[in-house]
């Protein structure tokens, strides 16, 4: 009797345990593809249909309402000083340029191509001098046009980073290396344009004058922080609250960390507007805490994509590679996670040291602590994103860290330590934010793997939101003996300045705020980048972007873990949708369409 | 009645003005304690940091950290300045509101003036009292369901020792103590949002749609309820188990009072007493933001704003959160020991 009793509660229990997981497996069914990776055409497009190529293009419709969702809300929507990856994206839907990205997928959306400017620049023989003319019909959201005044104390605003600060200050340092001009905010001169490296003759001409030429400069102007702000409409900090439109959408509410909404910018006129196609009516983000629940209602197709754009958690990756996989993209990221090895910190000033640690890595070991070769990525190799030009991907592994030394090579890295002097190994500190589960895994996949080479590494987990003061400050990296740093990087622009020069010359050594955590001080290297700035043919710049990667993997001075992937996901809504170099391979936001106005 | 009320000395003790001294002390002692917390939050937010070789300001600016940017913050927010000066100048703005100004920038904060977001450029307060409604009725609702569920259960449980109710009764108790709010409610949103479909959990303001705001909070105060019902019922059942034992009981009983005069009347007047102690100090915790059910469920209340605070090295919110917390443990507290002064007289008159 007991034993029948206690048979049949357990087939309760299991019955009862079927049904839950069962439930959590089919859970938010609603709004996915179809199972196969091949796709349909009213429904998902494919797996990797959207990724450096558009889907769907022919089903697109006029209107309806495209729906974010968002894990975070951006740093700021003011186009000073917004410095996340998805804000610039983002900020293309109520903001111009003179020029920006290209609207197309793949490495020609990294290109720059004319927005508010009727083409590219006129550069002077010296590379010193741009010139522009406006287009016209582009209009403010009140309908007055937009002039080159406008332009200019958008740019100006850059200055004032006392006011407002956060956004990239390419701009500044590359129009004004001195520091003379004082921001717009301190400026006397009447109209508060005395900005003198640019000038504004009339008011659909702009003249800009660099003290030393500078190749990368028209993919500064393509940056969010160059565009134009109308002086009226200034509220200075506030100005990220309701920025004042100058394309096709703007600010109709935004509850900061709860939600934003977008509705047409009826002044802004499509003739006008070679980039923007502004398919949908109205464009609103949503804000969650819970990751997981964002991508459970995306699954449920309650929203079209993650604005965020660094793929799904691990259980909603799971659920869509296996239930949905044609409504996702894997994408190659514009990332490099890594581990650098500040040479203040002994041994680490010595390059044998700093190879030990590279060859003792297992990389198939960190490359699964990332995600593994689909959600994390490919195994790095050099410390040139693929999609920087220049860049030779996998093909250029001076260590062999994706081929024969994959899982690392004791041997070898036991002979780099005797050549430097520590035949026994060594203590050190990886230091890794505590924010950042993954990395924390890389640091243990790396703790491990040094462990069997005689490399004690202790792991430092630090308050992850403080990075700019706690490694960002070299005396302070020094004192804490950290001999490892794990971190991640993107390019700021598609190109080897916009990617590696924070972090590999030597004149952005900071005493607060530092990312050249390597404290590279290669004449070489610094040499080739003011080499770049000078050279003007793209042939020319992949080359030399070619020859600093080398440099900086001979210098040893990082341990590559992957070339960054994401899974991302695209809702059965979408129309018009592809991934584009122009912001790290996520999809180009501003063209994307709805199939169905419902 | 009558004689007792015309009677002397004790009855003036335990009167009206006994209780409006109760009151005024204990007031005097939650302004003395928020004070307190104010200066400990301060140095904790702002001085701490510097000890270990971090400069807050550095926090409130962006990747690339221009010493201006820098300099500013710490001139808006008077970094600079010595920490008494800094908690002085917070408790001002508190009764006169705050003036903010750098590089030409001047941002001015309403009273009462609880400090200012340079992240979100919003004044804390206005945030506060924008998400305090949808955490409050995250915590009042909830605490209907499990005082409701959780106070039952427990005396059922009591007066039923022993029974297969009891048993079933404490498993589950025992069930929704251990599992963790992010595990019932992501297993919850999963069954009945994601799954079947029946709610669609996503918070909605009252204003808006009342089935729709309904829909949003019913999961999370299931949630958040199954946790505390689960330790209602234990405490319930433990305190009334040991007061049925009492000799007030037996004699009440031994009257021939009825049995539910016994235990409505006699046993849960007692009973109440750690019931209420523990509300107090729930509430009072809840309103200070239920980060994990806020989060599970996105809700834009307190505990989202402050989780978003941390997240962003936001201090400013954290510190007004922080002290939204502190006044409501205390106010909570306070009204409990007003009710404990209704319910015992012994604690009137102490």
């Amino acid at each position: 009797m007991t034993t029948q009793r206690t048979s049949g509660r357990r087939k309760q229990a299991m019955a009862a345990t079927a049904v839950v997981a069962a439930l959590l497996t089919t859970a938010a069914c609603g709004g996915g593809g179809k199972d196969d990776n091949s796709g349909s055409k009213t429904g998902a497009a494919g797996f990797d249909a959207a990724n450096n190529k558009v889907a769907q293009a022919s089903l697109v419709k006029k209107g309806g309402e495209l729906k974010f969702a968002a894990s975070q809300d951006a740093d700021s929507w003011d186009t000073t000083r917004g410095y996340y990856g998805f804000m610039w994206n983002f900020s293309r839907y109520y903001s111009r340029q003179l020029v920006t990205y290209k609207p197309e997928p793949g490495k020609a959306g990294a290109q720059i191509t004319p927005d508010l400017a009727t083409g590219l620049a006129k550069v002077s023989d010296d590379g010193k001098t741009y010139t522009y003319t406006l287009r016209d019909g582009a209009t403010w959201e009140d309908g007055k046009p937009i002039t080159s005044q406008d332009i200019k104390y958008g740019i100006e605003r850059v200055w004032a980073q006392d006011v407002l600060s956060g956004g990239p200050i390419y701009l500044k340092d590359v129009l004004d290396p001195k520091g003379e001009y004082k921001g717009p905010y301190k400026d006397t001169s009447k109209d508060h344009l005395g900005l003198k490296a640019i000038e504004t003759p009339d008011a659909k001409t702009i003249i800009f004058k660099l003290p030393a030429a500078n190749s990368d400069f028209e993919y500064m102007l393509g940056l969010t922080s160059a565009s134009p702000v109308r002086q009226d409409k200034d509220t200075k900090s506030k100005y990220g609250l309701k920025p004042f439109s100058s394309g096709p959408y703007k600010f109709e509410s935004y509850d900061p960390g709860k939600d934003l909404v977008l509705v047409r910018n009826t002044a802004w006129k499509a003739a006008s507007d070679p980039i923007r196609k502004a398919y949908p009516d109205k464009i609103s983000i949503k804000f969650f805490t819970n990751a997981n629940d964002l991508d459970s209602r995306l699954i449920a197709g309650d929203y079209d994509l993650d604005i965020g754009q660094t793929g799904l958690q691990a259980q909603g990756r799971a659920t869509a590679l296996k239930e949905h996989k044609a409504n996702v993209d894997n994408p190659t990221s514009g990332y490099i996670r890594y581990a650098v090895f500040p040479q203040s910190v002994k041994p680490f000033d010595n390059i044998h040291c700093r190879n030990a640690v590279i060859y003792g890595a297992d990389h198939v070991s960190l490359q699964t602590a990332r995600g593994g070769p689909v959600a994390g990525g490919d195994i790095g190799t050099n410390m040139l994103p693929p999609s920087v030009p220049g860049s030779e991907g996998q093909k250029y592994d001076p260590y062999q860290l994706a081929t024969a030394n994959k899982n690392g090579n004791v041997a070898k890295a036991k002979e780099e330590l005797k050549a430097c002097g520590q035949p026994n190994g060594f203590k050190t500190t990886i230091a890794v934010r505590n924010n950042r589960p993954t990395e924390v895994a890389t640091a243990t996949s790396l703790q491990a793997s040094l462990k069997k080479v005689g490399i004690d590494a202790d792991i430092d987990q630090y308050d992850g939101s403080q990075t700019s003061g706690i490694i960002g400050s070299p005396s302070n990296v020094k004192k804490k003996g950290y001999g490892i740093i794990i971190m991640g990087w993107g390019a700021d622009f598609s190109s080897v300045q916009g990617f590696g020069l924070p972090l590999w010359d030597s004149k952005y050594i900071l005493q607060s705020g530092n990312n050249n955590f390597g404290l590279i001080k290669d004449k070489a290297i610094d040499g080739l980048f003011d080499q770049y700035n000078t050279t003007l043919d793209d042939a020319g710049k992949a080359k030399i972007a070619t020859d600093i990667n080398h440099k900086v993997m001979e210098g040893g001075y990082y341990l590559p873990f992957v070339f960054e992937k994401y899974i991302n996901w695209r809702s059965n809504r979408l129309a018009n949708v592809y991934t584009t170099d122009g912001y790290s391979g996520v999809y180009d936001f501003v063209n994307l369409g709805l199939k169905s106005t419902k | 009645m009558g004689h007792r009320t015309d009677s002397g000395g004790p009855r003036s003790r335990s009167g009206p003005r006994a209780v409006l001294a109760y009151l005024i002390r204990r007031l005097f002692a939650a302004a003395v304690m928020l004070v307190v917390i104010i200066v400990v939050v301060f140095c904790i937010f702002f001085l701490v940091p510097k000890w270990a070789g971090v400069d807050p300001a550095l926090s409130f600016v962006g990747k690339q950290a221009d010493p201006a940017a820098v300099e500013a913050i710490r001139v808006k927010l008077g970094l600079g300045d010595p920490i008494y000066s800094q908690v002085w100048e917070f408790f001002k703005g508190i009764f006169t509101g705050r003036t903010y100004a750098a590089g030409g920038d001047v941002t001015h904060c309403s009273a009462p003036c609880f400090g200012y977001s340079f992240r979100s450029e919003q004044a804390i307060w206005p945030v506060l009292t924008d998400r305090l409604p949808v955490t409050l009725s995250l915590a009042l609702g909830a605490a209907v369901l499990w005082l409701l569920f959780g106070v039952s259960a427990g005396v059922l449980s009591a007066l039923k020792r022993g029974s297969l109710w009891d048993r079933g009764a404490m498993v589950i108790a025992l069930a929704g103590v251990s599992l963790p709010i992010y595990f019932t409610g992501l297993l919850s949103l999963a069954i009945f949002s994601y799954g079947l479909g029946w709610i669609d959990a996503q918070y909605v303001p009252i204003e808006q749609s009342f089935t729709g705001w309904l829909g949003g909070m019913i999961l999370p105060w299931i949630t958040l309820a199954f946790l505390y019902a689960a330790m209602y019922a234990r405490i319930t059942r433990a305190t009334m188990l040991e007061i049925l034992g009492e000799d007030y009981i037996r004699t009440a009983r031994a009257k021939g009072l009825k049995e539910q005069t016994v235990i409505g009347k006699h046993a849960m007047r007692s009973t109440m007493t750690p019931i209420l102690t523990m509300l107090g100090m729930d509430l009072g915790a809840l309103i200070g933001g239920a980060i994990l059910t806020e989060t599970t469920f996105s809700l834009p209340g307190l505990g989202q704003a402050v989780l978003n605070g941390i997240k962003n090295q936001d201090l400013p919110i954290i510190l007004g959160v922080t002290l939204i917390t502190s006044l409501a443990v205390l106010l909570a507290n306070l009204v409990v020991d007003v009710l404990y002064a209704v319910i015992d007289p012994r604690v009137r008159l102490s």
